[in-house]
């Protein structure tokens, strides 16, 4: 009992805390007047910065906690006053009003950026950077990393046009090095950046284990909330000893539930996949809304997109660190973009492996890039596979277009009707 | 006899249904909402009593559905009017696979089994753009009551193209057609078209099977029913039961609870 008291939670708590400390640390970076590098979660590239030992400060991150301390709306409002659309994306539109304030932030003071680094992952990157450009006069890194050509068609390593691919992105790899020798001052130590590509190979085998371990029933953590949590910690503190012991630890917390069969909740009834960004503005809310009902998420292609690709635990070859460093970024953010645009097949797969009784579609208003094509994916797997599942739309950060009330309509509907499919079935003697 | 009620408190509309144990509707009620949510499930319930003579004692079981559901006070349980739609249509249509539901401030599409069992749905989201709201509007801005909106539009001979689909800008839309001279009809007749090929834009995203039926109380415009079949290239079944399709729905909902609970216990399982 005693065991179980000191292991089941520790993720949560240790993440939540380990959390706050990035921030604190940041904070009094700030305060101190050091920059950070502004990276992305879609190939953040913390292996180089971390061997730079550069503060690390996601944007992304920054924003969703706005909305999920319930502020988010005076930051959005502040950046329209100042001119930008309401269609545009919210991420984008807090951050600005977090440059505009100077780097106010209720998680304490960010720093200005001395670099951007970004992907094509996601369109709206780029111009987000450009906003950084203009404001801070910061150097800004493109890393273009192909995508794949043909839908379904995956290179692999070996490829005559992988290796063509992976080449074009170690060409990139070596200036970004070039660009922090010359922000940091600092000659490049390639020993370092084994020691941090050492660290985010434990973190990514862990991380990949950790959501295989959610096949079991009942689910050992909620892909949604719980998710949510480890993906803070997974973006933080990638290439970091602290990040590799936590997800360590994490594992040995999951197996520990999956051994003595303790779930996420304790009527687990539906199992669901999700697919999109949560909906942040009422983070907690809405998981309840289909816990309620007894639903749990057990899969979610945010941990997959969020967490950089890193789902299937790529190792690096440390004997060979920038060579092997631009296959496993070639290789995770692909995989990270077909989370977004081409997340079908896998969810197929999931289905029995999971044991999914449905798929949950969130697209957002002011993210295009992961919604658009979900209402076109949905249809695909429905017609392939006959789940059920649910399409409600709300938003990652903005309050004036979710609609509780709308929301919860359209669950409970979804789960009188898998209900009473699933009574139909056992009448008939389905499966 | 048992008897089964539900209770639809609608954004403009409250219906009430009883049904007996035959599933027959034996009463209806139907009264305004208004501001007072937990009045109108209770006028309209009791409107239905009176016009069934019935008592609330010989009621067994109630289920409240509509987006008002939960103010349903004496209701035993809720049920999305999604489900209660879907189950009334194939109640009235047997052979009913695809619902269009069009209400005061929302539009569903459903395709549902053979059983009734919600497959799929779809409805509009934080706009009321293709409700029967937009008809509201065009009501208010040439001065026509409501009820005369769809016969008015069904003489139309030269139907003019209504390009919005926000139902805020609707009426300014209208009343710059009025100004260039169109006639009230035409106009009309394109407020209409308008509706229906929002409609069957929402339709299309769950697959429209046929029987099609329409319901909610917007399914009584005729002109409404011409347009969307029109759109839709197929008949529609529409019955004069369909304004209370979704409390007829929660009344057979609300019949199976009864049922349910006497249905005899399995061997071995008596206590």
């Amino acid at each position: 009992m005693e065991e179980q008291e000191t292991i089941v939670g520790r993720g949560s708590r240790d993440g939540a805390a380990l959390f706050r400390q990035w921030f604190e640390s940041l904070d009094e970076a700030a305060r101190r007047d050091e920059r950070a590098a502004y990276v992305f979660v879609m190939g953040s590239m913390n292996e180089i910065l971390k061997a730079f030992d550069m503060h690390i400060t996601l944007p992304e991150i920054n924003s969703l906690q706005l909305a999920v301390r319930h502020v988010a709306h005076e930051y959005l409002q502040e950046a329209e006053d100042y001119g930008y659309s309401p269609d545009i994306c919210g991420y984008v539109k807090a951050d600005v009003a977090v440059q505009l304030r100077g780097g106010v932030h209720p998680m304490g003071q960010i720093p200005k950026p001395c670099l951007a680094v970004y992907t094509n992952a996601c369109n709206t990157y780029i111009k987000w950077a450009e906003i950084w450009e203009r404001i801070h006069h910061i150097p800004i890194f493109t890393l273009d990393v192909p995508g794949h050509r043909q839908l379904g068609v995956h290179t692999v390593p070996g490829d005559q046009s992988f290796e063509a691919d992976r080449a074009y992105v170690e060409v990139q790899i070596r200036e970004l090095i070039s660009v922090c020798e010359e922000i940091t001052g600092r000659a490049f130590d390639i020993d370092r950046l084994r020691e941090t590509m050492h660290y985010a190979n434990q973190m990514s085998a862990s991380w990949a284990r950790l959501l295989e371990l959610n096949r079991s029933t009942p689910s050992v953590f909620n892909a949604l909330t719980d998710g949510t949590v480890y993906l803070g910690v997974a973006n933080g503190f990638r290439g970091t000893a602290e990040g590799a012991k936590y997800f360590q630890d994490l594992v040995e917390e999951m197996e520990y539930k999956v051994a003595n069969g303790i779930g996420t909740i304790t009527n687990e009834q539906h199992r669901l996949a999700f697919v999109g960004v949560p909906c942040y503005p009422i983070f907690r809310r809405f998981n309840e809304l289909f816990a309620e009902w007894g639903g749990t998420f057990v899969s979610s292609t945010y941990l997959w997109f969020a967490s950089g690709g890193t789902q299937k635990g790529y190792q690096y070859d440390l004997t060979d660190p920038i060579q092997s460093l631009s296959e496993g970024v070639l290789l995770n953010v692909r995989d990270a973009m077909n989370s977004m645009f081409d997340q079908t097949t896998v969810i197929e797969g999931f289905i029995n492996e999971f044991g999914l009784d449905g798929v949950i579609y969130h697209p957002i208003k002011s993210c295009r890039t992961v919604s658009t094509g979900l209402a076109d994916s949905r249809r695909q797997l429905m017609e392939n596979t006959g789940i059920s599942s649910l399409f409600i739309e709300s938003d990652m950060m903005d309050r004036r277009v979710v609609s509780e009330a709308q929301l919860k309509n359209r669950i409970d509907a979804f789960f009188e009707g898998l209900i009473s499919r699933k009574q139909q079935l056992t009448a008939t003697g389905g499966t | 006899m048992a008897y089964a009620a539900g209770v639809d408190v609608g954004s403009t509309q409250t219906k009430a249904v009883v049904v007996d144990e035959t599933r027959r509707i034996v009463a209806r009620g139907l009264v305004d909402t208004g501001a007072n949510v937990i009045q109108a499930a209770e006028n309209a319930y009791l409107e239905a009593l009176s016009r069934g003579a019935l008592t609330e004692e010989e009621v067994e079981y109630v289920v409240g559905t509509g987006y008002g559901r939960y103010r349903v006070t004496f209701g035993n349980e809720q049920v999305t009017e999604i489900s209660c739609h879907g189950r009334g249509a194939v109640h009235l249509f047997p052979a009913t696979r695809t619902v269009v539901d069009m209400g005061g401030q929302d539009t569903k599409a459903i395709r549902v089994s053979g059983e009734g069992e919600i497959v799929d749905f779809c409805m509009n989201d934080k706009c009321a753009a293709g409700t029967g709201r937009f008809l509201g509007a065009a009501s208010a801005a040439l001065d026509i009551p409501l009820d005369d909106l769809g016969n008015t539009a069904l003489a139309s001979r030269r139907p003019v193209k209504i390009s919005t689909t926000c139902t805020v800008f609707a009426e300014s839309e209208v009343l710059a057609w009025l100004g260039k001279g169109k006639k009230v009809e035409d106009i009309l007749w394109g407020v209409h078209q308008s509706i229906a090929a929002r409609s069957a834009g929402l339709m299309r995203r769950v697959g429209i099977t046929e029987q099609v039926t329409f319901t909610g109380g917007v399914s009584r415009n005729p002109a409404m029913i011409a347009a969307l079949e029109e759109k839709l290239e197929t008949a529609l079944n529409v019955s004069d039961d369909c304004h209370y399709i979704g409390a007829l729905g929660a009344a057979l909902f609300a019949l199976d609870r009864i049922l349910a609970s006497r249905a005899p216990l399995s061997k071995g399982k008596a206590s």
